[in-house]
């Protein structure tokens, strides 16, 4: 089993570093996925990003398609993938602790 | 996983010392230990994945544990070697079809360079008739007689750990796309000795978490990606509203409707994930084009079956739901989407395994009075077999000039090409919603058509390199015909090629999108009432 440490704290990962255990996501996480993932700084729009994709999942217990999360969110495909340079799939699911999307995608 | 830039990786293929390029192995292959490293293996499975499918009725996955494909300690269960050989021998009993093909292999070595595998990895047990001989040679160590007695000089070899190792890896280098079947003489099927390969494996534990992954999620949610019922219909209401936007058409799909006439059931992903989300519209805006007396189910709510490349009782499971549910609505038939082994489960398996089912009754169009007499056995018709059949009667009114962005190539999908014989009606229905389109090299098309790469739940990130390796031959025939004629879109049926071919496009012939065929389909459709606004790229078209 992978671990993460951040900050003195230690989360369990998959090989992707995802968050094998969502409730382990807090505020430390985000901060331990923005430097991963080169995001210099955390603004309210990344925030928007998360409390979306965290609202959708707890209703729906899936990420939600990317179009509803720039519907929901209000920026465009373009904008989501200024924000989140690995993409909404990996660098803002990963970052919201959401697992990673698996089939024939 | 960084993949190697495309020059460099190019010229490793056709340059690199390896057997494709006519460098000779220096020892006999079974003295070539396999070697892990970062890349080219797939996750291994969760434990708490297999855990859970353990527990499911009628399916058995044991000795789950945690695992390391680069350690040397796989921590197998103590009596690994008896499970691996009593499984084999209880499949030899079971399949009649196994037992021939471990003895029928004369090494005329036809197979050799058909496999897309051998082609970009130039690794000699990518050749079939090799990948086959790691369990042949199990196989006449332990149940020939002349292997008993003359052992390596009959090409027997006794299991250890380094053969399993073996058989993990090449198990996950095959996409078991049967291309190598088509040119065996004796037409043995390589995908059934990969499927054997994998069920062995998977009794001592060992399996992969992108095969894995999305079973545990069909098991339990209906499909593929996991999306419970109401993210299901979310989805699927939220193309509606895309589909409204864009052409001014209400569309109004129902589910889990009682007393429907038709179950239609298509791969999740089109319903998930660009670019299968253009197509499943194109299936939306064509059944209300249609007024299909139709429904969709938020159980049966995957026609792909990741089954096939674990276990056959895990298929057999997977394959039944589409079933019980059609039987529980109580409708005519099944209209099935654009996937690609779907079609190979429900052709060639379904009806000795889950049917026949006679509480359906045999296909037929209510728009055409075509009775589909080809699906006499599963009662269920691929909706290629459909929008063509509606086409030859002159009942879809299609403009083509919606597609005149489009100058495509038709990628034969493995699965529907040779599982099924899906080959002239995609190019009857390309012919009238598209201009022009051009062929692909004949050796690349129909029954010989190359795979994606990446079927069998090989369509993970982390073994990338091997993906675009593998996929280059058919990205090499789409490359030659973009060159050629220009074309800029490469169409086929399979969900599963749809997001892949899209990888490896992005990666070796940039210039060329995908596109589902029922996508150009609902493209080119012209709807009475309907306000289309300029649509430049069709139905995915950023308004």
């Amino acid at each position: 089993m992978a671990t993460i440490e951040h900050n003195g704290k230690t989360y369990e990962v998959d090989e992707d570093g995802f968050l094998l255990k969502g409730d382990e996501w807090d505020e430390n996480w985000v901060d331990y996925v923005k430097t991963v993932e080169g995001i210099s700084e955390i603004t309210d729009e990344h925030q928007k990003v998360i409390d979306a994709l965290q609202e959708y999942y707890k209703k729906n217990g899936i990420a939600p398609m990317v179009r509803i999360l720039s519907k929901t969110t209000g920026f465009p495909l373009k904008r989501i993938y200024e924000l989140f340079p690995s993409g909404p799939g990996k660098g803002a699911c990963k970052m919201a602790g959401l697992p990673k999307p698996t089939g024939c995608v | 996983m960084a993949v190697v830039k495309v020059d460099k990786l190019a010229r490793s293929v056709v340059e690199g010392p390896s057997l494709m390029t006519g460098s000779i192995p220096t020892k006999p292959w079974m003295e070539m230990p396999v070697k892990f490293k970062p890349g080219n293996y797939a996750y291994p499975a969760k434990p708490d994945i297999l855990q859970y499918l353990d527990s499911q009725q009628g399916l058995s996955f044991p000795n789950a544990h945690e695992w390391n494909p680069e350690d040397d300690d796989w921590h197998l269960p103590e009596n690994w070697k008896e499970i691996i050989i009593k499984g084999l021998a209880d499949r030899l009993d079971r399949f009649r079809s196994l037992k021939i093909f471990m003895d029928c292999c004369v090494r005329c070595g036809a197979c050799a360079d058909k496999c897309h595998f051998f082609l970009g990895t130039g690794d000699p047990k990518n050749m079939p008739v090799l990948r086959a001989e790691l369990l042949r040679s199990v196989y006449r160590n332990d149940f020939t007689l002349a292997g008993k007695l003359l052992g390596k000089m009959a090409g027997a070899r006794p299991m250890t750990a380094g053969v399993l190792k073996e058989w993990f890896m090449y198990a996950y280098q095959c996409t078991e796309c049967r291309r190598c079947s088509v040119f065996c003489p004796y037409g043995i099927d390589t995908a059934e000795i990969t499927m054997m390969l994998r069920e062995l494996l998977l009794m001592v534990g060992l399996g992969i978490n992108w095969a894995m992954g999305p079973v545990t999620n069909s098991n339990r949610t209906g499909n593929h990606m996991g999306l419970t019922p109401q993210a299901f219909k979310g989805n699927v209401d939220f193309l509606c509203e895309d589909i409204e936007n864009l052409t001014g058409v209400k569309v109004n799909p129902t589910f889990n409707r009682k007393g429907a006439e038709i179950l239609f059931i298509t791969p999740s992903a089109d319903v998930f994930a660009e670019p299968g989300i253009f197509t499943c519209m194109g299936y939306l805006l064509l059944f209300e084009y249609l007024g299909l007396d139709y429904t969709w189910s938020t159980y049966a709510s995957e026609g792909g079956n990741f089954g096939l490349f674990t276990t056959n009782e895990l298929m057999k499971k997977l394959n039944g739901k589409m079933y019980a549910e059609a039987k529980r609505l109580g409708v005519k038939w099944i209209l099935g989407g654009e996937c690609g082994h779907m079609w190979r489960v429900v052709h060639q398996y379904m009806n000795t395994m889950t049917g026949p089912p006679d509480f359906l009754e045999v296909p037929k169009s209510p728009i055409t009075g075509t009775v589909f007499e080809n699906a006499k056995g599963t009662k269920m018709v691929h909706i290629s077999e459909f929008t063509a059949d509606l086409i030859k009667h002159g009942k879809l009114k299609l403009d083509k000039s919606r597609n005149s962005h489009v100058k495509a190539t038709w990628h034969d999908s493995c699965n529907p090409a040779r599982a099924m014989g899906l080959l002239e009606e995609p190019r009857y229905i390309l012919d009238h919603v598209v201009d022009q389109w051009w062929e692909m090299p004949e050796n690349t098309i129909r029954e010989k058509t190359f795979c994606c790469g990446s079927g069998t739940a090989l369509n993970t990130d982390e073994i990338m390199e091997l993906r675009m390796r593998s996929g280059l031959p058919r990205a090499n025939a789409v490359r030659y015909v973009h060159d050629k004629h220009g074309v800029n879109t490469l169409a086929c049926v399979c969900a599963i090629d749809r997001a892949t071919l899209t990888t490896l496009m992005n990666y070796w012939v940039p210039e060329v999108t995908v596109a589902g065929l029922s996508e150009l389909v609902g493209n080119a459709l012209v709807i009475e009432g309907e306000q289309r606004q300029e649509l430049d790229e069709g139905l995915r078209t950023l308004v």
